[in-house]
C-alpha cells in the first residue's frame, strides 16, 4: 500500500519525505524489538547449555534430564496446569518488583512480605469460613494479605524515605526477621491443635480460589496477569508512573522538579510490599490451603532475576515467570525421577543472570563501536 | 534468675558468641575492604557459603584444618573472581550479579552436597585448641576466650592488621581513594580496577575463611544454605562500623551473643523456640539502624562503575 502512495505523482516532495522517514522509524523500532529479544533469548539459550555442561559434570545426561522437565513442565496436561498454577503468586511477586525497581527502590525483602502474608491469611480463613460466604473469606483473605505485606516495609520505607538508609540491608534484614517471625507464629500462636505436626488450620479445597473452567488452574494466574499489565500501563502510561519513574532515576532531580520524593517513595514500598503480601495470599488461598511450620519457597529471590531479565517491562517478565514455573514444576517432577534436586534451577538461574549482564555488555561495546 | 548466671552459662555464653562471631567479624571485615574501596559487595553471603563448602571438603579429604581453611579462602577468592570480572572490569550492577552469585553458590553447593555427603553426612573430628599459658586457667572467660582453636587468634589478629593497613599503609590509603574519589586515585597513577580488584579477591578470602569456619569449628558439618544470612549481617557490620575494623569486631560478638543465646539458655535450662532466637540479630540490626541510622556513613562512590576519562 505505501509503495503505491509514495508512487501516486500528486503526492508533494515534503509528503514523500516524511513517509520515507516514517519508514526508516518504523524499521528502526523493529530492529530495536529485535535486539531486544534476541537480548533476552540468547542469555536464556546461553544458560540452558551452561547448565547442561553442570549436569554432565555430575554425571546426569542433560538431554533426559531437559526432555523430562519440558514433558512434566509443558507437555503433560497436569504439569502444565501446576506450572500456570505456579504463575499466580509468582507474577504478583514480579509485579511489586516492577513498581519498586523502576522507582529504583532495591525491595529484596519480598520473601519475608511474602511468607508473612500467608501465615496471618492461614490462620484468618480457615476460621472466617464457616461464618461468611466464599467470596468475602477470599476477598478478606487477599486484603488482609495485601496490608500485612504492607506494613511489613513500613519501617525499611520510613528509615529509605526520612533518614537515607539504604533499603538493600533494611529489606533483606526484614525478610529474614520475617521469616523466622513467620515460624514462630505458626508454631505458637496459630497452630492447628488438630495436628501434631506444627501448622496452621486448614483452608478447605471448596472454599478457595475457583479454579479456571474445567482444569485446575487456580485463578490467581488471573490475579498475578492483571496485577502485572496494570503495573507495566501504570509505570508506562500514566504521570504517577512518571514520577516514580523520575525518582527512580534521578532523586535529586526530582527533589528539585518539586516531587514529594519522602511521599512517593514511602508509596512505592507500600505498593510493592502490598503486590508482595497479595502474592502470598494467593499462594495460601489458590494452592496450599495452610502453611507449615519452616515452609519457605523462596519465591521473591527467584522472581528478582527474572524481572531484571525481563528489563523492568511487564510483558517480558510475564515470558520469563512462564519460563521458570515450567523450569521449577518440570524440576521438581525431575527431582524425584532423576535424583537431581530442584536446587538445579537457582544454579539455571543464576547461570541466566551473568549471562544477561554479559550481553548486556556486548551490546553496549557493539553500540559503541558502531557509532 | 541467679541460676541462670551460673559459670556453666557464662562460659557457654561467651564461647558461643565467639564461635558464632568469627565467622561474622571476617564476613565484616572482608565486606569493609570491598566497601571501602567502593563495591558493594552483595554476593558475599555466596562467597561464605562456598568457603564453607569447599573448607568442608578439603578438611575431610585431607584431615587438616589448616588445609581447609586454606580450601575455604581459595572457595570465597574463587566466587569473588566472577564478582571482580563482571562488576569492576565489565561495569556490571553490583547488586544484580551480587545476587546471581548468591543464588548460585546456593544452588551449587545444595547440589554438590546432594551428589557427595546426602547419604552419609559425614563430620569433621572436633577442632584442636591452643590454651593460652595463664590467660585460659582465668574462671569463667579463660576456657571460652583463651583455649580456642589458632584459628581465632589469627581471626582477631586479622583485625588489628586491617586496621594498620588502612590507617598506615600506602594500600590503605588506595582503598580509601577508590571509594571516595576514585578519579584523583587514577590521576595520582594508580589502577582503580586492580585496587578494586584486589579488595573484592580479599573479601573472597576472608569470607570464605568465614565460611570455612562456620562448617569445621562452629558446625563440624556442612549443610546446604548453612551461612544463614550471615553474610548479609557482616554487610551490616561493615556499614554500622564506619571503616573502623575494631567496631566490626565488637558489632560481631554482640551478634554472636545473640546467635548463640540459644545454646546458651539449653544449658541453664530454659527452652524456647529457636526461631524466637534467631530473630535476636536482625532486630538488633533494625534497631540500630533506626537509632543511628543517619550516621551510617558510607564511601561516596560506593557501588558506582569507574570508567576512566568518562564524566
Amino acid at each position: 500500500m505505501t509503495d503505491t502512495q509514495i508512487s501516486t505523482p500528486d503526492l508533494t516532495e515534503a509528503d514523500r519525505r516524511d513517509q520515507t522517514a516514517r519508514a526508516e522509524a518504523r524499521a528502526e523500532l523493529w530492529r530495536g524489538r529485535a535486539r531486544v529479544a534476541l537480548l533476552g533469548i540468547g542469555p536464556v539459550i546461553g544458560a540452558l547449555l551452561l547448565s547442561a555442561l553442570v549436569l554432565l559434570a555430575l554425571g546426569v545426561d542433560p538431554i533426559a534430564y531437559y526432555g523430562f522437565v519440558i514433558e512434566r513442565g509443558l507437555i503433560n496436561p497436569y504439569g502444565l496446569q501446576a506450572t500456570l498454577t505456579r504463575m499466580g503468586p509468582l507474577l504478583l511477586l514480579a509485579a511489586g518488583l516492577i513498581v519498586a525497581f523502576r522507582a529504583g527502590i532495591w525491595n529484596l525483602g519480598g520473601d519475608g512480605q511474602f511468607l508473612l502474608s500467608a501465615v496471618v491469611v492461614a490462620a484468618l480463613c480457615p476460621l472466617l469460613a464457616p461464618h461468611l460466604p466464599v467470596w468475602l473469606v477470599l476477598l478478606v483473605g487477599l486484603v488482609v494479605g495485601a496490608l500485612v505485606g504492607a506494613v511489613w516495609s513500613v519501617l525499611p520505607a520510613l528509615l529509605k524515605a526520612y533518614q537515607g538508609v539504604n533499603e538493600i540491608i533494611t529489606t533483606l534484614m526484614m525478610t529474614f526477621l520475617g521469616v523466622s517471625f513467620a515460624n514462630v507464629l505458626v508454631k505458637l500462636a496459630f497452630r492447628d491443635p488438630a495436628t501434631t505436626v506444627p501448622q496452621t488450620r486448614t483452608l478447605a479445597v471448596a472454599d478457595r480460589l475457583p479454579r479456571l473452567f474445567d482444569t485446575t488452574v487456580s485463578s490467581g494466574l488471573l490475579i498475578g496477569l492483571v496485577a502485572v499489565i496494570a503495573v507495566h500501563l501504570v509505570m508506562t502510561r500514566t504521570a504517577f508512573g512518571l514520577k516514580l519513574r523520575i525518582v527512580g532515576a534521578n532523586p535529586r532531580a526530582a527533589i528539585h522538579a518539586g516531587l514529594p520524593v519522602p511521599a512517593l517513595t514511602v508509596a512505592v514500598f507500600a505498593l510493592s510490599a502490598a503486590l508482595a503480601g497479595l502474592a502470598g495470599a494467593v499462594e495460601i488461598l489458590g494452592v496450599q490451603g495452610n502453611v507449615r511450620a519452616d515452609w519457605n519457597p523462596h519465591y521473591a529471590m527467584t522472581v528478582i532475576p527474572l524481572v531484571f531479565l525481563a528489563r523492568f517491562n511487564g510483558f517480558g517478565s510475564i515470558a520469563f515467570v512462564f519460563l521458570f514455573s515450567v523450569l521449577s514444576i518440570g524440576g521438581e517432577s525431575a527431582a524425584r525421577r532423576t535424583g537431581v534436586p530442584n536446587f538445579f534451577t537457582l544454579v539455571v538461574v543464576a547461570i541466566l543472570l551473568v549471562m544477561l549482564g554479559v550481553a548486556e555488555y556486548l551490546d553496549q561495546r557493539r553500540r559503541a563501536a558502531g557509532k | 534468675m541467679s541460676a541462670l548466671f551460673t559459670d556453666a552459662f557464662l562460659t557457654s555464653l561467651v564461647l558461643g558468641a565467639l564461635t558464632a562471631g568469627i565467622p561474622l567479624m571476617l564476613a565484616g571485615l572482608g565486606e569493609q575492604i570491598s566497601e571501602k574501596a567502593g563495591v558493594l559487595n552483595i554476593g558475599i553471603e555466596g562467597m561464605m557459603l562456598f568457603g564453607a563448602y569447599a573448607g568442608f571438603l578439603v578438611a575431610y579429604h585431607t584431615g587438616s584444618i589448616w588445609l581447609g581453611f586454606l580450601g575455604g579462602a581459595v572457595g570465597g577468592m574463587a566466587v569473588a573472581v566472577p564478582m571482580a570480572v563482571l562488576c569492576i572490569r565489565m561495569g556490571l550492577s553490583q547488586i544484580v550479579i551480587g545476587i546471581a552469585l548468591t543464588l548460585g553458590a546456593e544452588g551449587l553447593t545444595a547440589l554438590l552436597h546432594h551428589f557427595q555427603f546426602a547419604q552419609s553426612y559425614p563430620r569433621l573430628p572436633a577442632v584442636e585448641t591452643l590454651p593460652i599459658p595463664v590467660l585460659s586457667s582465668l574462671p569463667v572467660v579463660g576456657p571460652a576466650l583463651f583455649d580456642r582453636p589458632p584459628i581465632v587468634y589469627l581471626a582477631v589478629l586479622a583485625v588489628f592488621v586491617t586496621a594498620y593497613v588502612f590507617r598506615a599503609t600506602q594500600f590503605g590509603l588506595a582503598l580509601q581513594a577508590a571509594g571516595d574519589k576514585p578519579a584523583a586515585l587514577d590521576a595520582a597513577g594508580v589502577d582503580v580496577v586492580r585496587v578494586r580488584t584486589i579488595a573484592v579477591l580479599i573479601t573472597g578470602g576472608l569470607a570464605g575463611v568465614g565460611g570455612a569456619f562456620m562448617a569445621e569449628v562452629g558446625a563440624g558439618i556442612f549443610v546446604p544454605f548453612m551461612t544463614n544470612g550471615a553474610g548479609f549481617i557482616g554487610i551490616v557490620l561493615a556499614m554500622q562500623a564506619r571503616g573502623k575494623p575494631l567496631w566490626v569486631l565488637c558489632g560481631a560478638l554482640l551478634f554472636g551473643a545473640c546467635l548463640s543465646a540459644t545454646t546458651a539458655l539449653q544449658v541453664a535450662g530454659v527452652s524456647i523456640p529457636t526461631d524466637v532466637i534467631q530473630m535476636l540479630p536482625f532486630a538488633a540490626v533494625l534497631t540500630v539502624l533506626v537509632l543511628f541510622g543517619r550516621k551510617a556513613s558510607l564511601p561516596p562512590a560506593l557501588g558506582t562503575h569507574y570508567v576512566r576519562g568518562a564524566r
